[in-house]
């Protein structure tokens, strides 16, 4: 008789007896005789199928998750149902979307953003929306990250029959992200690829007359983005951050929207994983060293603590009340680009400028007095050049 | 090198003697708090609430050189002391408590202010109004401060006082009176305070903490009853002003740990330098400028006695409750980005209140029946909160409307007659919920029954309640309140 020919239940309980036995030796057996009679109860309990956890919605089928938001147990197409719900609800509530707008949809091959294309289908043809789909991407030029999700995102192109538009940083600005971070080094480069995309997205969106651009930002970055706020001290940001989609007062300002603001990452994996969509999941060659790491460990810790906690977060970042007398960043144009922008120069300007000069840390931290002499093209001083071409690694 | 004197000074080095630069500039720190602030009157009665641990004996030295015959400019202000001991919920023996109370008592009996030491278990005694946001403007609202001392001492005189006199002569009386009853209260005999704890109530509140699962909310409800406490002593004493020793260190963490907890609108109440929620009796928190480092520098160097008294999460790991991981986070932070804990504050000192000063003279049921901020729960559309109720609708079968199963049927019938009979039965957790904030819905979802709250906390859940009820009976015969501003 091996021991594949025992049964499972068998097998298990034949190893509780044995830790019972050896712990035995060593003392306080009685406590382990009634754990190992608890387990038992346990299998014996699955075993005999008699009382299956029912999903907490429908009630007939069995349950096969358990919802990281709420912790119900739920069974597959019921899960589907109230993510979907939850999402158009979001949508409704928040009038994200007018019938007949073209929306493009920043796609990156994550799971985010797989899952919002999929979902956005899915709700539109089911509510009837009326929007015209359109996936947009970005190629910032990391080899090893970026290519291989670039491959993913055109699956989901033919997946899911949307046009599709790639917009690289080379095209637009002439720098690469591998080239980026040779010359600014680890730390700091996320800046660049932030910003960078952000102004990507929105040519991208220019060139193809989107009316709306929405991305996958879930519960999680939403929170993660208040808490790292409050650390950084970024009133201005931290006042904006929770807002569903951003206010589009400059003309050709292309407004963006978070359709899963609400919905947490874990459960986003969960409805990929159960519909088997294909996504690219790999976290970016450059990311180990970004400051958004420390506020992601701490939501993570949090989400264990309470899973509540980042649906907490996000409700009191959006009921923060900033004083009266607090100075506020105004909203204005760049004078060399015309994108938008707080100061003179828009951020992506002042950064390409410095990459373009060697100076490297010109975008990072304060540059307001440098701004009139970029704009003149005049070179900067020797303390000034000495004092930005230090790049730390 | 000393940087201000130039000369070698090294302030790390505890055998050579203390340095004055750092000692005036700790000092100054706190005078221009208060100053900054004008919100404590001269004459005017302050509760300090000590828990025994640095920061506070900190602010209880600061304040008793403050009021020294020998200092510069002296403040203003008669000054008691409250200690509340919650050994009783951490676990501690008798023997361990009247240990813990004789050593405060010698600290507290060398400064020679009067001093109370209370019981949490005392919380089972306190009256329901408390709980009732008394309509008193806060202090220091606008105003010219002068006119508002004026105010201030001629309400505080006794008997008759000097015939009314022009501005320059009422305020030389006005502080002469208040000298005297400086120098009586240097005389008197602080009442000696032995600790009696009567052992049903210590069970009883042991009772409460062991139904509620989590360490976060167990924190956060002490910290609630604690304060209900130390305000309640503070009211039946004659004292206007409560203060606390929070060190910019703990703000910080208490910062973040409220923004985990949901406690977004209120966060400059609870870490702002005023807290005027209770109405006539105003907390501020003249600390918060000092971090946690300077503290026990100072505490070290000037020999400024403290206490370590275990507290719930003590030696707890850190992933226990959420203010155990927010102090490790900002504490490990702190270490690779020295700027953290003083950003954090920044950040709080922009941060206001939602809804103003308004929300002073708002109604009491508007109120948080437990932390008495305003309710955050409007369930505005596209909101955090709506998209919690909304996951909560779709993860369930669709009988949440029904009438849970706690609910006694004879529930319904007692409503109308004015609920006198209603107060035999304690709130449901659902009856409770619609009184709270958003972080103390939290709190409460996470006790397995609220019947072992203490009572006043139940009685005036109940009369507000009632009171609801009540206007909604009436609700098409009330008039609609002006929106446009009033004055008070």
């Amino acid at each position: 008789m091996t021991w594949c020919n025992l049964s499972f239940n068998f097998q298990v309980n034949l190893i509780m007896a044995i830790q019972v036995v050896s712990k035995a030796t060593l003392g306080s057996c009685w406590s382990n005789i009634r754990l190992f009679s608890a387990y038992r109860l346990q299998f014996v309990q699955a075993e005999s199928s008699a009382m299956p956890v029912l999903c907490s919605h429908c009630e007939e089928k069995r349950a096969i998750l358990k919802r990281p938001k709420t912790g119900h147990s739920l069974c597959k197409e019921c899960f589907f149902w109230a993510f979907e719900e939850e999402v158009h609800q979001t949508i409704i509530s928040a009038c994200l979307f007018n019938p007949g707008e073209t929306v493009g949809i920043g796609a990156s091959g994550g799971k985010d953003s797989t899952v919002l294309a999929h979902v956005l289908k899915v709700l539109n043809e089911r509510y009837e929306y009326g929007l015209k789909l359109l996936l947009l991407s970005v190629d910032e030029g990391i080899t090893g990250y970026r290519d291989d999700s670039l491959e993913t995102v055109k699956r989901n192109q033919q997946q899911y029959e949307l046009p599709l538009k790639i917009v690289s940083y080379e095209e637009l600005y002439g720098w690469t992200m591998d080239a980026i971070v040779k010359q600014v080094g680890l730390k700091n480069n996320c800046t660049f690829c932030g910003v960078f995309r952000r102004q990507a997205l929105d040519r991208g969106a220019m060139m193809l007359k989107v009316d709306k651009i929405c991305t996958g930002h879930n519960a999680d970055d939403v929170a993660e983005t208040v808490l790292m706020n409050v650390l950084r001290g970024d009133i201005a940001r931290l006042c904006r951050c929770t807002a569903i989609s951003t206010s589009s007062e400059g003309e050709g300002m292309i407004p963006r929207c978070k359709p899963l603001k609400y919905a947490y990452e874990k459960e986003i994996v969960l409805y990929a994983y159960f519909k088997k969509l294909d996504y690219f999941s790999t976290e970016c060659v450059y990311s180990p060293n970004a400051y958004r790491g420390h506020a992601r460990a701490f939501l993570k810790d949090l989400e264990a603590v309470r899973p509540s906690a980042i649906m907490d977060v996000i409700h009191s970042g959006e009921n923060l009340s900033v004083r009266e007398d607090v100075r506020m960043p105004v909203q204005g144009t760049c004078s060399r680009c015309g994108y938008i922008s707080s100061q003179a120069l828009c951020k992506s300007c002042v950064l390409l400028e410095g990459l373009n000069r060697g100076l490297p840390r010109l975008g990072i931290g304060k540059h307001h007095r440098l701004h009139g002499k970029i704009l003149a093209q005049e070179s900067l001083t020797q303390e000034e050049q000495r004092k930005l071409k230090t790049a730390d690694f | 090198m000393c940087q201000v004197d130039a000369e070698y000074n090294d302030k790390l080095d505890a055998r050579s003697p203390p340095s004055g630069c750092f000692r005036d500039y700790f000092v100054h720190k706190f005078r221009a708090m208060l100053g900054k602030n004008r919100l404590i009157f001269p004459g005017e009665k302050v509760l300090l609430a000590v828990s025994g641990g640095s920061s506070s004996c900190s602010m209880l030295a600061q304040v008793q050189q403050g009021l020294s015959k020998d200092a510069p400019k002296k403040l203003r202000f008669f000054p008691g002391i409250v200690h509340v001991d919650e050994g009783g919920v951490t676990g501690q023996s008798a023997e361990e408590r009247r240990r813990t109370v004789a050593q405060l008592e010698s600290i507290f009996r060398a400064t020679g202010f009067r001093f109370y030491i209370v019981p949490l278990e005392e919380v089972f005694c306190l009256p329901g109004h408390v709980l009732g946001a008394s309509c008193a403007p806060p202090p220091g609202s606008q105003g010219d401060y002068k006119a508002a001392v004026d105010r201030f001492i001629q309400s505080t005189r006794v008997g008759g006082g000097s015939a009314p006199s022009r501005q320059g002569q009422e305020e030389d009386s006005s502080v002469r009176e208040a000298q005297n009853l400086l120098c009586q209260l240097d005389t008197e005999d602080p009442p000696s305070g032995t600790l009696t704890v009567d052992p049903q109530l210590t069970g009883a509140l042991q009772k409460l903490f062991n139904s509620v699962k989590s360490l976060t909310a167990k924190d956060d409800l002490l910290l609630t009853l604690r304060q209900h406490l130390v305000v309640h002593t503070a009211r039946t004493q004659g004292y206007s002003m409560v203060m606390m020793g929070d060190s910019c260190s703990r703000l910080a963490v208490k910062l973040l740990s409220n923004i985990c907890q949901g406690r977004g609108a209120s966060l400059a109440t609870d870490t702002g330098f005023c807290d005027c929620r209770y109405g006539d009796v105003g907390i501020v928190r003249p600390m918060r400028d000092y971090s946690s480092k300077e503290i026990a520098f100072y505490n070290r160097m000037f020999g400024v006695p403290s206490l370590f008294i275990p507290g719930l999460d003590t030696k707890s790991p850190d992933k226990a409750s959420i203010q155990r991981l927010a102090e490790s986070f900002v504490t490990r932070l702190q270490a690779d980005f020295p700027s953290t804990v003083s950003t954090i504050y920044r950040t709080s000192e922009k941060l206001q209140t939602a809804g103003g000063s308004r929300s002073a003279d708002a109604e009491p049921t508007a109120k948080c029946l437990l932390c008495l901020c305003a309710l955050d729960t409007r369930q505005a559309e596209a909101s955090a909160f709506h998209a919690t109720l909304v996951s909560e609708k779709l993860s369930q079968k669709r009988t949440p409307e029904s009438c849970p199963a706690d609910r006694p049927p004879d529930g319904q019938s007692c409503a109308s007659a004015g609920g006198r009979c209603c107060s035999s039965r304690s709130p449901t957790p659902t009856d409770l919920k619609s009184l709270l904030c958003y972080s103390c819905r939290l709190t409460v979802q996470d006790m397995t029954a609220t019947e072992f709250l203490p009572p006043y906390i139940v009685s005036e859940a109940e009369r507000r309640m009632r009171r609801s009820q009540m206007e909604e009976e009436i609700a098409e015969f009330l008039l609609p309140e002006d929106d446009t501003e009033e004055v008070a």
